[in-house]
This record gives C-alpha cells, sequence and structure tokens, in this order.
C-alpha cells in the first residue's frame, strides 16, 4: 500500500481553508468544497503538469471546475500549490479580490476557465481538448469536476453526445457525487441516477469509486487514461461537508458560511483529523 | 448585383480558412443555410458540427477560444442569441473569449418560417453585454469584409446576417473599419441612420426625399457596439433630425442605441422605424416587410414628419 501521508496532509490543510475562506467572508460553499478536497488535491498535488511561473503555459493540463461554486476548495488549492499566496486567501468575495465568488480566468492565476452558470463546464472543456488535438498535443490532459445536481443541466448532456462523438479520450471527468444539492437529496429534487449507466450510454468509459480515496482516484485516472477513442467519467462517491461533523451531508451547508464558534468547532475538528 | 450577407460570410469564412491555420468554424446542423458548408469541405479537421445543441455550440467555441483559435460559431440568430443568451453571457462575453457568433437568419426577411424563427430583439441582447462587439453588416461587400476584420479583433463579436440576397451598396474598393460608421451620403436637412438589411431601404428613402426637396444624409452604421458616437452626434447636430432604421425591435437595437446617445449629447427630434414591440408571423419577405413598416416608404415617411 503506496503511503498518501502528504496528500492527506494536503487535503486537511485545504479543508481548513475552506473553513476559514468562507467564514472571512461570511459566504461561500462550504459543503460541496469539502466533498472535493482530495479529487483537487490528487490533481494539483500529483496528476497535473502544470507550471506556476507560466499559468498560461500552452502544453499544460488543463481543469475545469463545472461546479463553479466550489471555489474554496480551488483556491486553496491553487494558493498551496504557488500560483499565488495562501494570504491572499482571506480576500475571498470581497470587492476588489481576485477571487471571485465563481471562478474568472481573468482576474485569478491558474483559473483555466471560468465558468459558475451550472452546466457550462464540459462544453468548454471539450473545446479545449478539441484544441489541444488540433495542435497535436497527444499527451496533455483536460480534467473536469461536475457536481451531481449539475448533472440536471441539458447541456452537459449535449457536451458528453460532442465529448464521445469527437472521441476526446483527452478528456477525463469526475462527478462529485455527494447526493445533495440545494433543495435537498438529488434523488428527490431530481433524481439523476443511475449516472453510470447514462454516461455508459452516451459511450463514454465509466468507473466507480470512492472520491476520498487517493489511491482509488490515481487508479481510476490511470485507467481512464488508457481508454482510447472515448472519454472517461469517474463517478466518485463523496461525502458533503465530509471533515466537518456538523457539516457532513447536511444539504444546509450546501451555501451558507459556518459562525465565529462553528468556524472554530470546525476547525478544531479538521486538526485532529 | 445581389447577395445574401450569408453567402459572402460563408465565402469569406473558406477564404480566411486557407490563409489562417487558427481560424476553426463551428455549427449545429445548419452549415448550409449558415453557409459554413463551404469551410467544412475545404477544411474537415477545422470545422465541428456538435448537431442540434445551440449551448454546447457556443460552450465548445469558448473553449476552444481559451486554447488559442478563433472560433467561428454559426447558428440562426434566434438560436445563438436566444437560446445559447446565458452561455454566450458566461462562457465567452464575461471571460472576453476570442468568439465570433456569426448568426445568420436574422430579423423579419427569414419569412415563411415565422416568429419562433424570425429574431427581433438579438442587437439589444447582445449589446447589453458587457465586452462585446455588435455587427450587422448591408451588404455582400461588407459582411464579408467584417468577417475579415472580426476575425482579426481580439474579443467577442457578434456578427448579424441575413437571409435574403441584398443589393450591392459598396463596390470592391470599399474599405471596412470596425470603428467608423460610413457615411454613405451627405445631407442637410435629415440624418438617416440605418444597419443591415435597412441600409440599401434608406438610399431609397432618401431618393425619395430629394425628390421633396429634403436634403438626407445616410449612415450606414454597421457597427452598433461599439457606437461611433462622434458620427452620430456629428449628423444629428448639422441635420438637426434623426431616422433610425433597422430590421429589428425598435426597443433597444441601433435606435435604442442612438436615441441612449442622443438624449445626453444631441437630443434632437427623432423616429424609430422597426419592428414596433410585436412578433413577426409567417410570410414572403417582402409582404412581412410591408406589412410590419419596414419600406422605403416608411422611413420617407418618418422623416417627413420631422419636417417643419
Amino acid at each position: 500500500m503506496e503511503d498518501y501521508s502528504k496528500l492527506k496532509a494536503i487535503a486537511g490543510r485545504l479543508r481548513r481553508h475552506i473553513i476559514n475562506m468562507v467564514a472571512a467572508a461570511n459566504s461561500g460553499h462550504p459543503g460541496g468544497s469539502l466533498s472535493a478536497a482530495e479529487i483537487i488535491t490528487a490533481l494539483y498535488f500529483k496528476l497535473m503538469n502544470v507550471d506556476v511561473a507560466q499559468p498560461r503555459w500552452p502544453e499544460r493540463d488543463i481543469f475545469v471546475l463545472s461546479k463553479g461554486h466550489a471555489t474554496p476548495v480551488y483556491y486553496a488549492a491553487l494558493a498551496e500549490r504557488g500560483f499565488f499566496s495562501p494570504e491572499e486567501l482571506t480576500s475571498f468575495r470581497a470587492v476588489n479580490s481576485r477571487l471571485q465568488g465563481h471562478p474568472d480566468r481573468e482576474k485569478t492565476p491558474g483559473v483555466d476557465m471560468t465558468t459558475g452558470s451550472l452546466g457550462q463546464g464540459l462544453s468548454a472543456a471539450n473545446g479545449m481538448a478539441l484544441g489541444a488535438k488540433l495542435d497535436g498535443q497527444h499527451q496533455r490532459w483536460i480534467y473536469v469536476l461536475l457536481g451531481d445536481g449539475e448533472l440536471q443541466e441539458g447541456q452537459v448532456w449535449e457536451a458528453a453526445m460532442t465529448a464521445a462523438h469527437y472521441a476526446l479520450d483527452n478528456v477525463i471527468a469526475f462527478v462529485d457525487w455527494n447526493g445533495l444539492q440545494i433543495d435537498g437529496e438529488v434523488s428527490r429534487v431530481m433524481n439523476v441516477a443511475c449516472i453510470k449507466d447514462k454516461f455508459a450510454a452516451f459511450n463514454w468509459h465509466v468507473q466507480e469509486i470512492n472520491g476520498h480515496d487517493f489511491g482509488e482516484i490515481f487508479a481510476a485516472v490511470e485507467r481512464a487514461k488508457e481508454a482510447k477513442g472515448r472519454p472517461s467519467v469517474i463517478i466518485a462517491r463523496t461525502i458533503k461537508g465530509k471533515g466537518v461533523s456538523f457539516m457532513e451531508n447536511q444539504a444546509g451547508w450546501h451555501g451558507k458560511a459556518p459562525g465565529q464558534e462553528q468556524a472554530l468547532q470546525a476547525l478544531k475538528e479538521l486538526e485532529v483529523e | 448585383m445581389a447577395t445574401a450577407t450569408r453567402d459572402a460570410y460563408g465565402k469569406a469564412l473558406a477564404e480566411l480558412g486557407a490563409e489562417n491555420q487558427d481560424v476553426v468554424v463551428l455549427d449545429a446542423d445548419l452549415s448550409g443555410s449558415t453557409k459554413t458548408a463551404a469551410f467544412a469541405k475545404e477544411f474537415p479537421q477545422r470545422f465541428f458540427n456538435v448537431g442540434i445543441a445551440e449551448s454546447d455550440l457556443i460552450g465548445t467555441a469558448a473553449g476552444l477560444a481559451a486554447s488559442g483559435k478563433i472560433p467561428f460559431a454559426s447558428t440562426f440568430a434566434v438560436f445563438a442569441a436566444g437560446r445559447a443568451y446565458d452561455q454566450i453571457r458566461a462562457s465567452v462575453a464575461y471571460p472576453n473569449l476570442n468568439v465570433k457568433i456569426a448568426a445568420t437568419h436574422a430579423g423579419l426577411t427569414v419569412g415563411e418560417d415565422g416568429a419562433t424563427h424570425q429574431m427581433n430583439e438579438d442587437i439589444a441582447l447582445m449589446r447589453a453585454l458587457p465586452n462585446m462587439t455588435v455587427v450587422v453588416p448591408a451588404d455582400g461587400v461588407e459582411a464579408a469584409a467584417a468577417t475579415r476584420a472580426v476575425a482579426r479583433h481580439r474579443g467577442p463579436v457578434y456578427l448579424r446576417l441575413g437571409r435574403p440576397a441584398v443589393p450591392d451598396i459598396h463596390d470592391e474598393s470599399y474599405v471596412f473599419d470596425l470603428l467608423k460608421a460610413p457615411v454613405l451620403r451627405e445631407g442637410e436637412d435629415v440624418a438617416l441612420f440605418a444597419c443591415g438589411y435597412m441600409v440599401h431601404v434608406t438610399l431609397e428613402a432618401a431618393d425619395m426625399l430629394a425628390e421633396q426637396g429634403v436634403s438626407a444624409a445616410v449612415i450606414n452604421v454597421h457597427t452598433v457596439k461599439p457606437l461611433d458616437t462622434d458620427t452620430v452626434c456629428r449628423y444629428a447636430r448639422r441635420c438637426r433630425r434623426v431616422v433610425t432604421a433597422e430590421e429589428h425591435s425598435i426597443i433597444g437595437g441601433l435606435g435604442g442605441a442612438i436615441a441612449e446617445v442622443l438624449a445626453e449629447e444631441v437630443p434632437a427630434p427623432m423616429v424609430r422605424i422597426g419592428v414596433r414591440d410585436t412578433f413577426g408571423e409567417s410570410g414572403k419577405p417582402a409582404a412581412l416587410l410591408e406589412k410590419y413598416g419596414l419600406t422605403a416608404k416608411a422611413v420617407f415617411a418618418g422623416a417627413m414628419k420631422l419636417m417643419p
């Protein structure tokens, strides 16, 4: 068994940043940020070929945060990776900040695509994947993170068709399958099950993993890279609010900031972990 | 000679493809009608049909622009500006990506397909978006020149093209300047500002006015945004009376844009010729233009109303 203690420590740091950022802004989305901490850590601290000195390096790997409200975990990773100083994280959502509520490729170093209106990220990722293929860059990977509630947007399935039709095997999508959206359980608001069957029917290479297990994430990405001729989706079972006892599996923490005492309690729990 | 602006666009696009490897084209199952088929035939590896999926059309174009390409995304105006408005707003205009939305079949002259397909609100929608440039060519010569100009311009562009053939106003020596509205005819009594299909119609109206002893200036406002406010204000000041003419709603389009500027800079009596806050209907283009008041006679009558 490989030792992922370093990456686990980073994911823990990202989680603490999430709490601090959302508490400082008194605004933002902690639940779906905490659920994606391992996926984002795996991408920025192991999988992706990026250069913090040249955020627009033309041969870099790309990441599109299609579930754009998960900026806390995204910015925390970009800062820890060195695109900007972690001190800047407290400016999240404040006026004049480079760290907008939703990702802005014009403002934030390291952000590859502007997102925020749900359902649009996979189309953009496809466009970048087509661009890479036209340029003969077969070793570049285009990663995208979708929410499970986001799969209710019709454009996701338009883009799913396009990715398969153009055999975009350089696209690797993750679904952060935490099972909750603003109004409650995804299965009750508008059931997106069976996610696996849907993507399989769209001719994607499909895998299902535990999205908090680094070993499973890396193994799945390896298999995704080997799947030639079609795009890959990794459906990652996660826990919304993961790591903070009172936020776990609570839809109410989708887009709500913790108060001072709640933040201290959350940070304490994350310290122990 | 008469050419449809969409035909001139398709031809210019295919030429552009040979000159610039970065030009890529996307369509949503209308390449025969939008005239991107010529490019598709010549450069199949740089042409992407996404099927009947306009949201994905715009989003994919945004991704191609983010990777350094110059994507032209084509479909009918109603599906581009209307159906994919939020994709244009969030994935193209806000990130200021270099996407050219070349929308054909704008306005009433779509004809028999009726109101669902007659886009009379797109200039208003696109003009309201920060970072967006809005270009409405008047004839084939201008459409070809505009296609090349918007490819050189860095940033999002909405290029509004029409279905029917329109008489050539410009000759091959015409030089297109994105930022300058050309004065087609000098005049002193009334300034007629027009764009797109209504430019040649407005020239006819100027002839009718001349017969009545009214000297009308005709200005081709091919770029509604950014508006050439210098020329607009200069001619409003000189002529003191203003008529606008567009194949679009009188709300928020060329007339709206000019009214906004003049109300603050050069208040002047004004008549807006366009579709009057109503949907269209099926019919021959000529019959529709007559019924909805988009004729030389209507522009003439509008100008005469302003005369003392």
